[in-house]
């Protein structure tokens, strides 16, 4: 501790400045560097250096450089300039996976964007046992993902006896073939995908409605507003902000999905649910084994398109913080 | 590190705990996300929605929205509750009847085959404590990273501060999915060392690498009041010390967020531990569920319950916590 007595010396801070460390104007010796904390500021810094280092800025420089390799991760790499990213342009699968994607992405926001939306504001409007709804509307959210599907894959029995169509059944509809139909596989995943996911959404929107003004529900009745055009005038504007941060998170979750294409077809039916990050992984790790350029390319592909997502939520959630 | 969360909100704020939290936090754009219960109310009705108490007394609209908020709450029982007690019932139930007539409640009484078959055959109980291993490494790990972290970023800030924080806010723009493959490089063949690949280490470090958590951390301790730290100076207290005592203390309601956030993360990644921890040893539940897809389905759903349970015990016990972080996922912050 004895070098940091000096930092106690320092005459105190200007008012508003909140300062701990004063900096100095000039560069001293290391020994002054030390006895102003220098030292212990980088001690501090040894983990988030170290851990960050090591797990995420190397990975990302190793990901441009792997995307410039042929390597199989044993034999030494060999550079191959754009040969990996013209791999992937001349990839069959390639169409198939970007509409797979988008399709998941679009079905997802269909079935998981307006259900959660009207179920908070009815809940918002409740004067009691708010509790109680929202920890129903989450519970789905807790159960590990696994667990979620493995039990949903269950639920699709295709059977006449399976969970969904003895239910169906009983109001004379079905059975249908869920999973194992192209066309019904990729709603099949998303109804199960929203499930998962709708609480999240649900309750991101209460705390939203929460701090809507009383103010402005106050204005609006003095003029005289109904229920309705309370809902529809008041609280919809305020709600602008969130329903955009929701939708682009909900894009960029959904362009990365691989648990549920994964465990529950493994991208069939005839690759009718293989998605972008389903062939990065295949390309990797499973059947066309160890193309660990080819991989990299295209993850490097779509991390480009949602930098660029994240990049303009970033932008919209600062000016809407500033103002 | 998880490549399926991806959907998990790179921003929030520190959660606002009952209690001492209010008062650590002064920053009015801190007190705006405690939500307006915790202001003073400016309605004459403090927590009202777009329904006013007048609104509450009409017959019609009282009938209209008491039907809808019924409407909903048999929507949630039916939609969220019912998939998890048809597997509580599935656990105990035959596996000939769970196949021949799932809808039908103890056809031929209950049974605990499934429970005993899950638990002493395959070992539920075994993969279980390996997630709790996992768990408590990653959490340790992104405490450690976090608070140390945010400590240099928002209190100590030395010169290259600034720079160090930029290099970290950058990795918020970088998806999960980049890092996948030269991660997995990176274990295989570190620089220095054996592969990683079956240690738990594989999954515990990278899991420290959350650009998100220190964020929050750093914003937490931004708020607080930085008197506190001159009048520690002046009492001789050197940088470690105002870590320890001042600094770590004032930030529980942060740590605990940060803490509920890394366990219930570990609890549901799986493509990670997936690609690096294969070993029956120290796989966790979740990868080991995956591999267990085709054995008897009355095992298969008693396992599914168990490893549900304790997830949903911590939600129920630390409710408040959760839904207050959920909702923090989407405060308008950047």
């Amino acid at each position: 501790m004895t070098t940091d007595n000096a930092v106690t010396i320092a005459p105190p801070p200007k008012p508003g400045s909140f300062q701990v460390h004063k900096r100095s104007t000039t560069r001293g010796t290391p020994l002054t560097w030390t006895r102003r904390g220098g030292l212990s500021a980088l001690i501090f810094a040894l983990p988030i250096l170290f851990i960050f280092g090591a797990f995420s800025w190397w990975p990302i420089i190793s990901a441009f450089i792997m995307s410039l390799q042929k390597t199989n991760l044993t034999d030494a790499p060999t550079w191959v300039g754009l040969d990996n990213f013209r791999a992937v342009f001349a990839d069959p699968l390639l169409p198939t996976i970007i509409k797979n994607t988008a399709w998941f992405a679009v079905l997802a926001l269909i079935f998981g964007y307006p259900i959660p939306l009207i179920g908070a504001v009815l809940m918002s409007e409740l004067r009691k046992r708010k509790g109680l709804y929202s920890v129903f509307a989450y519970l789905p959210v807790v159960v590990p993902p696994v667990v979620a599907v493995l039990l949903w894959k269950f639920f699709y029995d295709p059977r006449p006896e399976g969970v969904f169509n003895t239910v169906l059944g009983w109001v004379g509809l079905g059975p249908y073939p869920w999973l194992a139909d192209a066309t019904w596989a990729m709603p099949s995943l998303v109804l199960e995908a929203t499930w998962a996911a709708a609480g999240g959404t649900v309750i991101i929107y209460l705390a939203a409605l929460i701090s809507v003004p009383a103010e402005l529900y106050d204005a609006a009745e003095v003029d005289g507003a109904s229920v309705l055009r309370k809902v529809w005038h008041v609280t919809m504007p305020q709600l602008r902000g969130v329903l955009f941060i929701t939708l682009i998170l909900q894009i960029i979750g959904t362009a990365q999905v691989f648990l549920e294409p994964f465990l529950f077809t493994n991208g069939g039916p005839n690759h009718a649910t293989e998605t972008i990050m389903l062939h990065v992984y295949n390309l990797a790790f499973a059947n066309l084994g160890n193309n660990f350029g080819q991989a990299t390319a295209l993850s490097l592909l779509l991390a480009g398109f949602l930098a660029v997502m994240s990049l303009v939520y970033f932008r919209l959630t600062r000016s809407w913080s500033q103002s | 590190m998880t490549t399926t969360d991806a959907a998990t909100p790179p921003n929030a704020l520190p959660g606002a705990m009952p209690g001492s939290a209010a008062a650590a936090m002064p920053s009015a754009t801190l007190a705006a996300t405690f939500g307006r219960r915790r202001r003073k109310p400016t309605s004459n009705e403090p927590d009202r929605g777009a329904l006013s108490n007048a609104d509450w007394r009409r017959p019609a609209v009282k009938h209209t929205w008491r039907g809808m908020h019924l409407a909903l709450l048999i929507l949630l029982l039916l939609w969220c509750l019912g998939p998890l007690l048809l597997l509580g019932k599935f656990a105990f139930t035959p596996t000939q009847d769970i196949l021949a007539t799932p809808m039908k409640i103890f056809p031929n009484g209950p049974t605990l085959d499934n429970v005993d078959q899950a638990w002493n055959r395959y070992h539920i109980g075994k993969f279980f404590m390996n997630t709790v291993w996992f768990a408590v490494g990653a959490w340790f790990c992104q405490i450690l990273v976090a608070t140390t972290g945010g400590f240099v970023l928002s209190v100590l800030r030395p010169r290259w501060a600034k720079l160090l924080n930029w290099a970290v806010l950058a990795t918020l723009f970088v998806p999960a999915v980049v890092l996948l493959i030269p991660l997995y490089k990176l274990i295989v063949h570190p620089p220095i060392g054996d592969s990683l690949i079956n240690n738990f280490f594989a999954v515990w470090l990278p899991a420290g690498a959350s650009a998100f958590n220190v964020v929050l951390v750093a914003r937490f301790f931004d708020s607080l009041p930085r008197e506190i730290f001159e009048a520690a100076r002046v009492d001789g207290a050197g940088p470690f010390r105002l870590f320890w005592h001042i600094v770590l203390p004032m930030s529980k309601p942060i740590i605990g967020v940060v803490s509920v956030f890394a366990v219930i993360a570990s609890w549901k990644d799986f493509l990670w531990p997936f690609l690096v921890l294969k070993d029956q040893k120290v796989m966790p539940l979740s990868v080991y569920l995956q591999s267990m897809a085709n054995v008897d389905k009355g095992t298969l759903m008693a396992a599914l319950a168990i490893a549900t349970l304790i997830p949903i015990a911590m939600f129920l016990v630390f409710q408040r916590m959760f839904l207050r972080g959920a909702g923090l996922g989407g405060a308008v912050k950047g």
